[in-house]
């Protein structure tokens, strides 16, 4: 021990925590509190009557109803599709249950609007190609479904939100302790006594959590009602709020009907958190066990076959033939002619990857973006993590608090708060550039990078650091050789967890782009408005497979590092 | 001379204080041990002194210089106290091999590269790793994570190394094999040993000096382990160091009965002192059990065969006492019990403590 | 009177046979214990005789009653069997309050409401457990848990409990009080117990019979009391309690590596051992006795290490280029380390080396 030294009182700590609290005030706090602050404040002084006159308005009022409506149908679609296929697939002795979960999670990385488009190109009341062949070949009179309705896009935001129960449940199941089943079998129940009285029961925190997850999403999604909505007039509060702002170029008017309907997104979406936290605090059992036997399986004996041709059947239309569709289209010469391979090159991808302006800017900006986005947000998730989990100073409360809000606000609110503090009000105009777009991302996939890097902060056990400590080693120099090394993976994650569903955001980007800022989700969405629908689906094509290349090098790099 | 002092150490919140004007001086070169309840605050008192917190008030010295003075503002960070500290969970770090671990403190300390190289190796062969060091910690055993943590901790030639219950997370024949190599190592190296624990055989087996202490963070004895064992200074060291029992004895004059019933004690010293209710303290292995008409008359209420040893519950007039004898001499002389037999018990040793000072040791 | 009863059980998975040609036989209201190191087969052997997994090859049997015979292709399920079961992890289901964790079985079994109640209550009151009957067993610590757990396997007042290391997720000091419970438990209901444990202590306090048992293969069945004296063989001498091993080379008389002292004279080898060259001299560090350096029994050391553990104090001996371990009481003097000693194997056991 050579010197005696004293702690300094002001250092390292609160810079990190007045830094992390700026980051947040400046990225998701100002924004909100603008919206809240525009939706109540009128001619200088608080309005609430402005506001409640303006949800009693008539469009508003059936928007309000419209998200509830297709949330309420989602959801419970949803859950029930997902508890279903959890329990085939861990809990009986369906064949290539490994595959079946594989493809059953595959809906996750698949941008839900393409999927939409997907499904107008099939079941659109008169040009769907479902319909169309209906009515010509087997004498149908009228379209058998029309996906221009509450229940078609309610049944197509099942087929993509479905995963968010069905992973819940998956691993609830797989994690549960098998003997809680076999002490209920051994008294003298039968497995599907058990099922219904033991098992369902046990694992419903995880379905209520997974059921609220997909509300709180479906109230706030933009893509499928957009594409399969404002043909017939239903609009929810994501679309009412673009179709507003983009019809009014950004009038006062509009501005003030946004913010009062992101308001009321935004207290929906915190009463959500609010109600999954409880559920999972106080609800959730421990339910994991010590020695691990393989669970039982129900035998499903004459099901099995039927229930393996069902899920293959549902994998087929609901996985494959989006998928097929969008690609035949996208190589299609015109629009409306037969798939006959005649009718049928890769002109288009050429024509999108190489000669179009705007596709081709839009994947440029895209790919730009999202990784602009993906490396700040990760860099400052970390800061931010390290301070919640790690640290030992005053203010951290404010930063707790500050650090629950990405979670909680809808993608368009965020866009429409950052078009209120960023256009000019404030001395900062970013308006129709870039950085407007990359500032919303950055506030829209905080929360991945929080999840992710707290995750790996709290497998760093405090003991690691002190150890540095005593092994001579200041502060820096423990973040340094100790720390950063350990939460690289954590870290990692963050960035592809944010780059690649940057590469298809629409909610966001919708509302903020410019002629020369289109990203691939603008890019894609406004083509097909234009009814130009083959190159929307070729640069859709184009999205997919750079998803799922995105998604093998994920899952390489994760498995490599152990996440 | 002290290498560690701590005078009026005071740490927790004001209404409710882990340590309360403590008061501890270790010396040089001993294996000293903190033995308490889980809970008691003997690794905060750890903590202080490895500098990872900071006591509210009163003086840390290490070699006679202050590390922590609270009124002089004085609070040194533990990189700069020059202490080797074992963790309970091990704490090698997962991303270095074993040679990176234990050459970490060298580096910091800007050690050149050759000598770096020639003292990790040394001590990786005095931690019984050789062949090991270029492994990572996910590919060893807890034991040998341990050892890697040892050798971290003193490659630095540290005088004195603090050991937070580096062995509660070992199966117990490693536990058994380690605590000898500690003692081992302490030995060899001539370091100065704090060893926090609450499992006393371990306190018992490597220490020169034991302090006990209780769930307030109170010390209540300090001694060599054969002080603590034999010269028990109130009831909470004597239960804490083993299987005890008490039985109630009440004084009637000069005459001393147990339990409720008229037989007298077989003990010839008798407590001094005015009361009336006594307690007689001894372990099982105190009592000699007989079939010859001598000591008291028990009823054996429970017999139970564990191996090596017999385990038997007897019943004096309403006090419960247990006793155990290994197995073989239990065959040898006919005292393989059941229950309901009757037997004869005598002491060879035990305390006496008032009845009064037993309240919250005895759990009843 | 035999009551469980298994014959020829073998367990194979794949090209490992976990379980190998059991057969023993239960009594009635036996306490029977399968003890040995993780991977030995008893878990795998009282989930066969519960009905989680198939059999290979062999007969369960519980009364005349067939339970499992793969090659009668015979198989009745858990829920058939009648059992009650306590598992390690307690299993108990939080979603349930204590009194309907209790009461589970006997709605399966769809006995009417008065009945319900009476019996669960009964089984409440025998564990202890009806104060809490109203909480949710999550709020229960690992006693807690476990009681409601043998609760509900005694409402249905099953003949044979099977117990799947019920005691080890609990803390040492309850282990022991649970494991009265459990024979008060077994006296009062007169149920057969089959026990499943790795913990020789355990095994050798509650049981009449003990089997013990090393990948597969039964070593040896006998009480416990014999299992102590007379282990069968060099497996099961080392599993029950501490043990010591010197090798010892036979070449017509008997040497010991690197010894200088001489061979105490009472070392006489068993008959079956005459002709073995590799021999392994088996004891128990409780059973050895400090003697004097004259003594002919004498077996001669050094004293490499003296601890003081409390009651007992505990020596390392060398001995050639062995070492032996000695515990005596505190109260008997001993040598102190580095001091030249000789030892007296009280109950010496004599083993091939390689067996």
């Amino acid at each position: 021990m050579s010197q005696v030294k004293t702690k300094s009182s002001f250092g390292v700590a609160q810079l990190i925590l007045f830094l992390s609290i700026a980051v947040l005030v400046v990225v998701v706090a100002f924004p909100v509190l603008l919206i809240l602050f525009n939706a109540f404040w009128v001619e200088d002084h608080f309005n609430f009557d402005g506001a409640i006159m303006i949800l009693q308005q008539p469009a508003t009022y059936q928007a309000l109803k419209n998200s509830l409506i297709i949330a309420a149908m989602s959801t419970i679609g949803s859950t029930i599709v997902g508890t279903f296929f959890a329990w085939l697939v861990t809990r009986t002795d369906l064949p290539h249950k490994k595959f079946m979960k594989a493809m059953f999670l595959v809906p996750f990385m698949l941008p839900s609007f393409i999927g939409a488009m997907a499904w107008k190109m099939l079941l659109s009341p008169n040009a769907g190609f479902i319909n169309q062949f209906f009515m010509q070949h087997l004498g149908f009179t009228g379209p058998v479904f029309n996906i221009y309705s509450y229940l078609g896009i309610s049944l197509v935001e099942v087929m993509y939100l479905f995963p968010f129960v069905f992973i819940q449940v998956c691993g609830a199941l797989e994690r549960m302790d098998p003997t809680l089943e076999e002490s209920a079998r051994i008294s003298g129940a039968g497995l599907f006594t058990i099922t219904r009285k033991i098992t369902i029961p046990l694992v419903l925190p995880s379905i209520l959590s997974g059921a609220l997850l997909i509300m709180l999403y479906s109230m706030a999604h933009f893509g499928t009602v957009a594409v399969l909505g404002i043909e017939n007039g239903i609009y929810n509060i994501p679309t009412l709020i673009y179709e507003r702002i983009h019809q009014s170029g950004g009038s006062f008017d509009a501005i003030r009907t946004g913010t009062v309907l992101a308001t009321v997104l935004v207290i929906s979406a915190a009463l959500i958190i609010w109600a999954q936290r409880k559920i999972l605090g106080s609800g959730h059992y421990q339910i994991i066990g010590g020695k691990s036997f393989r669970p039982m399986e129900l035998k499903l004996r004459g099901l099995r076959m039927p229930m393996m041709i069902f899920c293959f059947l549902y994998i087929g239309f609901t996985i494959l033939l989006p998928t097929v569709v969008i690609f035949l289209v996208g190589s299609l010469k015109t629009y409306g002619l037969s798939f006959s391979p005649e009718n049928l090159s890769l002109d288009n991808f050429k024509f999108i990857l190489f000669e179009y302006a705007v596709t081709r800017d839009a994947i440029v900006n895209s790919v730009t973006l999202g990784f602009t986005a993906a490396i700040i947000t990760m860099f400052a998730g970390v800061m931010i993590s390290y301070v919640i989990v790690k640290m030992k100073v005053r203010g951290k409360g404010i930063l707790e608090f500050l650090g629950m809000l990405p979670f909680s606000v809808p993608g368009s609110v965020i866009a429409l708060g950052v078009i209120l503090a960023w256009s000019g009000q404030f001395g900062v105009n970013f308006y129709n550039t870039v950085w407007i777009i990359l500032l919303a991302y950055i506030a829209r996939y905080m929360a991945f990078s929080l999840k992710a890097n707290s995750a790996a902060l709290e497998q760093v056990h405090d003991s690691l650091v002190e150890a540095s400590r005593a092994c001579g080693a200041t502060m820096w120099q423990s973040l340094k050789d100790i720390v950063l090394p350990l939460v690289k993976p954590g870290m990692l994650a963050a960035f592809f967890l944010i780059f690649l569903p940057s590469l298809r955001e629409l909610t966001v980007s919708i509302m903020l782009y410019a002629p020369t800022t289109r990203t691939i989700g603008v890019a894609i969405y406004t083509l097909n408005e234009d009814g130009e629908t083959v190159i929307s689906a070729a640069l859709a094509a184009i999205a997919l497979i750079i998803i799922v290349i995105g998604q093998f090098i994920i899952n390489h790099f994760s498995k490599k590092a152990g996440v | 001379m002290d290498i560690i002092r701590m005078e009026g150490i005071t740490k927790g919140y004001p209404d409710h204080p882990v340590l309360n004007d403590l008061t501890l001086s270790i010396k040089k070169g001993e294996c000293f041990t903190l033995l308490g309840p889980s809970g008691c605050g003997k690794t905060v008192l750890l903590r202080l002194i490895a500098g990872f917190e900071s006591p509210e008030t009163g003086k840390i010295f290490i070699d006679d210089i202050p590390v922590n003075d609270m009124e002089e503002g004085i609070d040194v960070p533990p990189e700069n106290r020059g202490l080797g500290v074992v963790f309970q969970d091990y704490a090698v770090w997962p991303h270095m091999t074993v040679f990176e671990n234990i050459a970490y403190p060298l580096k910091i300390a800007n050690v050149p590269k050759d000598e770096i190289q020639q003292r990790v190796m040394e001590m990786v062969d005095i931690v019984g790793m050789k062949g090991l060091d270029k492994r990572y910690p996910s590919e060893l055993s807890g034991g040998q994570q341990q050892r890697v943590a040892l050798a971290r901790a003193l490659v630095g030639k540290p005088s004195l190394m603090l050991l937070d219950e580096p062995l509660s997370n070992l199966d117990a024949n490693l536990r058994e094999e380690m605590r000898f190599e500690i003692k081992e190592l302490q030995r060899k190296l001539g370091v100065t040993v704090l060893y926090v624990t609450h499992d006393q055989e371990i306190g018992l087996a490597i220490s020169d000096r034991v302090a006990i202490m209780d769930e307030n963070g109170v010390i209540q004895q300090i001694g060599t382990p054969w002080e603590i064992f034999e010269q028990p200074a109130n009831p909470f060291v004597f239960n804490f160091m083993g299987i005890a029992n008490f039985i109630d004895v009440r004084r009637d004059g000069t005459n001393f009965f147990v339990g409720t019933g008229t037989q007298p004690m077989p003990w010839d010293e008798k407590p001094e002192g005015e009361a009336v209710d006594w307690v007689a303290a001894f372990r099982p292995s105190d009592v000699t059990i007989s079939r010859e008409d001598k000591g008291l008359h028990g009823i054996v209420r429970r017999a139970n065969f564990l191996g090596a040893m017999m385990d038997y519950l007897i019943e004096i007039d309403g006090a419960f006492l247990r006793t155990s004898l290994e197995t073989h001499h239990a065959i040898a002389r006919d005292l393989i019990l059941k229950a309901g037999d009757t037997i004869n018990v005598q002491f060879l040793s035990l305390h006496w403590f008032e009845k009064e000072t037993l309240k919250g040791v005895r759990n009843e | 009177m035999s009551y469980v009863r298994l014959v020829n059980v073998t367990k194979r998975f794949g090209d490992v046979t976990a379980v190998d040609n059991l057969n023993y036989e239960i009594g009635k209201g036996e306490c029977f214990s399968m003890l040995g190191p993780s991977g030995c087969g008893k878990t795998t052997t009282l989930r066969m005789v519960a009905g989680f997994e198939d059999l290979s090859d062999g007969e369960v049997w519980v009364g005349d009653r067939l339970l499992s015979s793969p090659k009668k292709n015979h198989y009745v399920p858990p829920e058939k069997r009648n059992f009650g079961m306590v598992f390690q992890a307690f299993a108990v289901w939080p979603h349930l309050s204590v009194y309907e964790n209790v009461a589970f079985p006997l709605r399966i079994r769809k006995l009417d409401e008065k009945e319900i109640d009476q019996r669960t209550m009964d089984a409440l009151k025998a564990t202890n457990l009806v104060k809490a009957k109203d909480e949710s067993p999550d709020f229960l610590s690992g006693g807690g848990k476990q009681r409601v757990a043998l609760a509900r396997a005694l409402a249905i007042n099953p003949d044979v409990m099977l117990l799947d290391e019920p005691l080890s997720s609990l803390d040492p000091h309850l282990r022991e009080e649970m494991r009265f419970e459990i024979k008060d438990l077994q006296q009062k209901y007169g149920f057969s117990i089959i026990y499943v444990t790795h913990d020789q202590s355990e095994a050798m306090a509650l049981s009449d019979r003990i089997l013990v048992m090393k990948l597969g293969v039964v070593q040896q069945i006998d009480t416990p009391l014999n299992i102590y004296n007379n282990p069968a063989n060099k497996f099961v001498f080392s599993f029950i309690g501490l043990s010591n091993f010197l090798s010892v080379k036979n070449d017509g008389s008997l040497v010991l590596p690197n010894h200088e002292g001489n061979i105490p004279q009472s070392f006489t080898l068993p008959e079956r051992l005459v002709g073995e060259a590799d021999l392994s001299l088996a004891s128990r560090p409780s059973e050895i006795d400090f003697t004097t350096m004259e003594d002919p029994e004498g077996l001669h050391g050094v004293v490499t290490r003296k601890a003081f553990l409390g009651e007992i104090v505990d020596y390392q001996i060398k001995i050639g280029d062995q070492f032996m371990r000695v515990q005596k009481s505190r109260r008997d003097k001993g040598p102190e380390p580095g001091e030249n000693c000789a030892l007296h194997l009280l109950r010496p056991f004599w083993y091939a080396e390689n067996e």
